[in-house]
């Protein structure tokens, strides 16, 4: 993922990501046990196993999906999510967006 | 003998760690900006509590890239005392320099009140003044200071005597009612394998004059002096 580019021959797309960080089973989760008790008040009385996470959405230029999802799993790893009391998923889209091709991949 | 604070984008006890230092102990103290890549000529280190980079992401999660840390985990590394408190401490886990998490507290609410945690053990740079089981008098100020483990992890803690603070009640008993966010086994503190690095959610810094309510935390910082002193006669090195 670092800037320099060589000269063309690496055609680059733009992805849409998008990573769930939810809190790995076992681990306590106050603000779902919070949604879950204000829910089972408003007569919602089946909803249980309540678990509040986080939605990360960005995009990303790679050469293909697969880089796209390696860089993506990594930033996770380092940073996004801590393995330690979270989980994680990735989703990775080829961005519908004008104009994908910033490498000139058309 | 001379205490690095370091200062995040957030810190906001830096300068009652100072004060701590200074007043308290009779040391010096310098502040360190996060964006520095050396600590230079110090003794020990204490990152203060605050709200490093707004709590984003998770507490201490966008902190523990500063710059400076590379320098702080060598300091660490090579034996000196690094003392986390509050936000400090949630940096030290993010860092991997203690295990664990902290997490938002049970019932979702910042607690902001007196609290009382017994010593564990004295033979951390952190308590080496300390009483055995000596009960000190500590206000807390967190929303995420449910520290969290893994059964094995929590095991290793115990078995190995990490857990240097626990939340008590006033006859000294780990109660839940004595704890105020949850905490596996009521841990209010934990240190590192070899004792040098100490984290823990109380804030001794604002316990060090009969006006603050509690001087309880003067003694946490004469331990420091006690480590660093020895260290410094006990080792020709």
């Amino acid at each position: 993922m670092t800037s320099t580019r060589p000269e063309a021959t690496i055609q680059t797309r733009q992805y849409d990501v998008q990573i769930r960080v939810t809190p790995r089973p076992g681990i306590l989760d106050p603000e779902g046990e919070t949604i879950g008790r204000a829910l089972g008040a408003l007569g919602y009385e089946g909803a249980s196993n309540v678990r509040a996470g986080r939605l990360i959405t960005l995009r990303l230029e790679a050469p293909d999906a697969e880089a796209a999802r390696t860089a993506a799993t990594e930033m996770c790893e380092r940073l996004i999510a801590n393995p330690i009391i979270e989980d994680y998923s990735v989703q990775v889209e080829e961005s519908p967006g004008e104009d994908s091709g910033v490498g000139g991949a058309r | 003998m001379r205490f690095a604070i370091v200062r995040f984008p957030g810190s906001n006890c830096d300068a009652d760690c100072e004060r701590a230092v200074v007043e308290g102990i009779g040391h010096e103290a310098t502040y360190v900006w996060h964006k520095a890549t050396e600590l230079g000529a110090v003794d020990a280190v204490l990152l203060p509590g605050g709200f490093s980079y707004g709590d984003h992401l998770r507490a201490g999660a966008i902190a523990r890239f500063s710059p400076i840390m590379p320098a702080v985990i060598e300091f660490a590394r090579a034996g000196g005392p690094v003392v986390g408190i509050c936000n400090g401490f949630q940096v030290l886990c993010e860092a991997h320099l203690l295990p664990g998490a902290l997490i938002r507290n049970r019932g979702l609410r910042f607690r902001h009140v007196e609290v009382t945690v017994r010593v564990e053990r004295t033979d951390t740079v952190l308590t080496a003044a300390c009483a055995p089981a000596q009960r000190l008098r500590l206000p807390i100020a967190h929303g995420e200071g449910q520290f969290v483990a893994d059964d094995d992890t929590l095991a290793a803690l115990e078995a190995d005597d990490r857990v240097v603070f626990r939340y008590v009640d006033a006859r000294g008993e780990a109660t839940d009612a004595a704890n105020p966010n949850g905490s596996l086994h009521n841990i209010a503190g934990i240190c590192n394998e070899a004792g040098n690095v100490v984290g823990l959610m109380p804030h001794p810094e604002r316990a060090i004059a009969p006006l603050l309510g509690s001087e309880d935390g003067l003694v946490l910082f004469r331990s420091l002096e006690l480590a660093v002193d020895g260290a410094m006669t006990g080792s020709s090195a």
